[in-house]
Parts: structure tokens; sequence; C-alpha cells
């Protein structure tokens, strides 16, 4: 199996923990993953609301670069994956639009036809590799990890995509296959707020001040997430939520992928688990208790 | 919220009519943008909202205001750019009516028309954000921050600050942008979309659907 690989702009930059683990789980995995050559921003959500064709031109130079080369293309990045996935869909539902963007695409020499599929590794892992193979590759089960599986918006909606748009259940299935338990977690929808922490920041803390408490009372040991943004609002600004209501949240906000690549016994330093804030302690204890097993 | 009381029902005033056919525009855009007609005021939008406490005219509102032809009040409202575009309203609302995506080409239609506060932080971060793309192709968190806080005011910046040395410690940010190597054919795309962004004048005369307005209430 080989993807067009898209990181998007923040796993080169802020969440290269993200991006590195999602390789080394993918590799550990045996699936090829190609970055894109050249692949620009796709636009985010912020481009949308100023311009509109301009946001779906943009964003159809890398699926324009993805159909070349002839492989469906894979992000991390829940914002991307929607924006992507959203262009897809505008330009295949109005020829108007679409001749435009190609009118657009072609002054770079880029022609798009529309056939290239926008997948996230979540998906990739659950439906295409299986819990089953995943299953089989397990080195460290996760035996009493207790985890809050946040999806974020962006991934699941708006349109019904690979799993519920309600309650999604990809997480849960894989993480319980391979030993761990999932908490109650009646958030995991629920949005951060995404990019209003930098516009209306009071709004956003309050979101993502909420999730956090759900996971907290839940007893949850991390949050395990899909999304760079989700993982910056609820991770960097735990400082600022403890001081303004009072509260004591050290909660680890882990990637999904990292959590699965200690599961798979790859390295830590590998999966850029020094560069999260905050530790997390049951999940370093089980990857130290079979580090003395090896020896 | 602007009443004429000498126009009949059912007659927009002109500056309304032409609000509504650029939003109208606009939507066109958006797969089944036009089941905004079939809004049954059921109110799931804003109850589904995690930001509705937040608006000054929550999402149901907004599409009450479109019906009634008060296209401005909308435009002006601090809402839509308040929408975090979490897509929640979308995905449940019973009429399949695409809530976010109207959202979205109402903060284009007043981004066009100028018919928004100058002070609205969205504004600025979305400028910043479209310089840097224009520049280099990928975006710099760093850099966004810095251009947002130069536009808004720099001294808020110091809230930020601890955050900013923690992720540097972590060896989370990166000061210098990555370019793209095709540089020049994105901003040869991006200028070559932007001469079809402003809707043609004749299109928008062409869009007026009859069942907006007082005349689809009455
Ligand atoms: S959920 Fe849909 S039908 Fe109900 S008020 Fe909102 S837009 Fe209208
Ligand atoms: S997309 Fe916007 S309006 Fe709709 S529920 Fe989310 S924040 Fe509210």
């Amino acid at each position: 199996m080989k993807y067009a690989y898209y990181p998007g702009c923040s796993l080169h930059t802020v969440n290269n923990n993200y991006d590195k683990s999602c390789r080394a789980v993918f590799n550990a995995l045996n699936c090829e993953l190609v970055e894109l050559e050249d692949w620009n921003c796709c636009g985010a959500t912020i481009y949308m609301s100023i311009k509109e064709i301009t946001a779906l031109a943009v964003a159809a130079r890398n699926l324009a670069l993805a159909e070349r080369i002839g492989y469906d293309i894979v992000t991390p990045c829940s914002s991307c994956y929607t924006i992507l996935n959203k262009a897809n869909k505008y330009l295949k539902s109005n020829n108007e639009v679409f001749d435009k963007v190609n009118l657009c695409l072609k002054e770079a020499g880029l022609s798009y036809n529309g056939t290239v599929r926008v997948r996230h590794p979540l998906d990739i892992l659950v439906n295409d590799i299986g819990i089953e193979i995943i299953k089989l590759n397990v080195k460290i089960p996760l035996i009493g990890l207790r985890i809050a599986n946040y999806y974020g918006c962006q991934i699941v909606r708006p349109e019904k995509g690979f799993d519920d748009r309600e309650n999604p259940m990809s997480m849960e299935n894989l993480f319980e296959n391979i030993g761990a338990e999932d908490v109650y977690f009646p958030y995991k929808l629920r949005c951060c707020g995404g990019m209003l922490m930098t516009t209306y920041q009071s709004s956003s803390l309050n979101l993502t001040k909420e999730i956090l408490e759900c996971a907290q009372e839940n007893g949850a040991d991390c949050i395990a997430t899909t999304c760079p943004l989700c993982q910056m609002n609820l991770e960097g600004y735990q400082n600022k939520i403890n001081r303004i209501y009072s509260t004591t949240y050290k909660i680890p906000i882990l990637f999904f992928t990292q959590i699965l690549g200690v599961a798979l016994g790859i390295d830590v330093g590998e999966l850029g688990l020094e560069q999260n804030f905050y530790k997390c302690d049951k999940l370093e204890s089980l990857y130290k208790v079979s580090l003395n097993h090896q020896k | 919220m602007t009443v004429e009381s000498e126009i009949l029902p059912g007659v927009h005033p002109e500056k309304e009519v032409l609000l509504r056919n650029s939003f109208l525009y606009r939507t066109k855009v958006i797969p089944q943008g036009e089941r905004i007609k079939l809004c049954i005021q059921c109110g799931t939008c804003t109850g589904s909202c995690p930001l509705s406490y937040a608006m000054d005219i929550t999402p149901r509102k907004l599409i009450a205001l479109f019906r009634a032809g008060d296209m401005e009040s909308i435009l002006r409202s601090k809402s839509i750019w308040i929408c975090a575009s979490c897509y929640t309203c979308q995905t449940r609302c019973p009429s399949l009516i695409k809530v976010t995506d109207i959202l979205y080409a109402l903060k284009r239609t007043a981004m066009e028309k100028k018919l928004f506060n100058k002070n609205i932080p969205t504004y600025a971060l979305s400028y910043s954000f479209m310089k840097c793309i224009y520049k280099y192709g990928r975006l710099n968190e760093a850099q966004l921050i810095l251009r947002f806080y130069l536009r808004t005011g720099l001294w808020k910046i110091i809230n930020l600050i601890p955050l900013g040395i923690k992720l540097i410690t972590k060896r989370r940010i990166k000061l210098t942008s990555e370019k793209i190597k095709a540089i020049n054919d994105l901003r040869k795309i991006i200028k070559k979309a932007e001469t079809f962004e402003l809707p043609p004048e004749k299109e928008e005369l062409a869009y007026i659907p009859e069942a907006v307005g007082y005349k689809a209430v009455s």
C-alpha cells in the first residue's frame, strides 16, 4: 500500500511530533508514505472565509499534484483533511467552478480531473490495514491505560466519512483491541474553539476547559487526539486555564499515533513523546517495564 | 435593524437587493447551497452550537433575518466571525441546510461589501494568513501570530511569551518559513483565481429566487 503523504504546515513546525509518530507507525506496519513533492498550504478554514475560488484553487494544486503521481492523499491534520475533501466535493458538484479552478491550475501547467481521494491515517489504520494486523504487531499491550478519545470536529464532519458523525468509534475499537480502556467521554466531538484561540480567546478557553474537565472527571490518564490544532489548544493553554479557572489540570494530550507507536514498540524518541508538555506516567511505566523485560 | 416603513412587503429596498444578490451568488458555490430556502426554524443549529452563547445573532436567527430581508444586520453581526466552523449545526440540521458553509458565504460577502467592524480580529488574522501563503506557499505559525499581533496591537503578544518559550525548549518552533519550490506557480494560480472572485453583475440579477423574503412567508 502506498499513499501520497500530505503533512500540512503545522506538522512541519509546531506539531512535528505528530509527523514523526505518524511516519514511524506507518513504517512499522509496512505501509509506505511518499511525501507529496512540493505541496503547499491547503488554505485552512481561513482562506475559505475570504475568497472562495482562490481557496479552492490553492487546495486543488495539492490534489492535482497527487493525481499526477496517481496516489490517494493521506493527511493527519484534521483541518487539511476537511479542506481538501471539501475542495474535492465543491469541484465535483459544480462544473462551472471546476472549469474556473482548472483555468487557474493551467497557469502553473497543472490540471485536475477529480480522481484523488483524501483520507485520514486513522481511517487507513482501522479500515485498510485493519485492527487484526495491528494486533499482531503489538509489542507492548496498553494494559490499564485509560484513554479519553477525542476526535475534534473536523475529521468525521460535515459529510459522512469513514465513521459516524455523532458517535465515532474507530479510536475506541483500535485502542480497546490493544489493551487500553476507553473512559466515558461525551465530549469527544466537542469543538475546542480552533482558531478562536487567537481571535476570541475567552470563548475558546471556556470550550477547552470543558473538554479537560470532562476527561479529568472520568478518570482519563490522557487524551488521545487526531488534530494538531486541538492538541495545541488543549495542551498549550492548560496553564492559562488553571490560572483563570483555579483548576489544576495536568492532562497529557497525546496524538493517537504516539500512543499506538508505544504499543508497537517504537522507540519513544522516534515518537517525539518528550516534546509533549505533560508526561503520561502510565504510558511511560508500560514502556519502562517492557524495556526491563528485554534486558 | 433597518426598517423602511414605506417599502411594501415583498419588495426589498435597493441596498438589500444588492447585498442579497451578492450573498446568493456566493452560496452558488456551495453544493446544495440553495437549501437555505428550506429552513423550518427549528433551532437545532442554535441549540447545537457550542458558541451560540457568545453570539449576538444566533444561527437560526441569522436565517430568519435573511428571510425577513435584513442582510445588513446579518453582515454586520459578530456571530459570523465567532463561528469556529465545527460543523455541528450543519451535521444536525434536519433540512440538510449547509449552515456552516452559509456562514462562510456570509463572511465573504461581508468582506466584499466591507460591512464589518474593522476591530474584528478574524479579519486581521485572515489577512495575515493570506500574506504568508502568498509569500511562502506554506504557513509558519510563529510568523502568522507575529503578523497578526503587528496588526492588532503588539503589546498583547506578552501573553504568549510563556507558551512561546515552552515551545522553543520543546523544539516545536521554527522561526524561518519553508518556501515551496514552485512559489511562482502558486502565485500565478492565486492571481488568476482572484480575477474570478467578484460576482458578474448580470449573473447576479439572474439569480433572485422568488421564494425568499416576505413573499416566502406571506
Ligand atoms: S437546524 Fe436547519 S432547519 Fe433548523 S433552524 Fe437551523 S437551519 Fe433552520
Ligand atoms: S459551525 Fe459555527 S455556527 Fe455551526 S455549530 Fe459550529 S460554531 Fe456554531
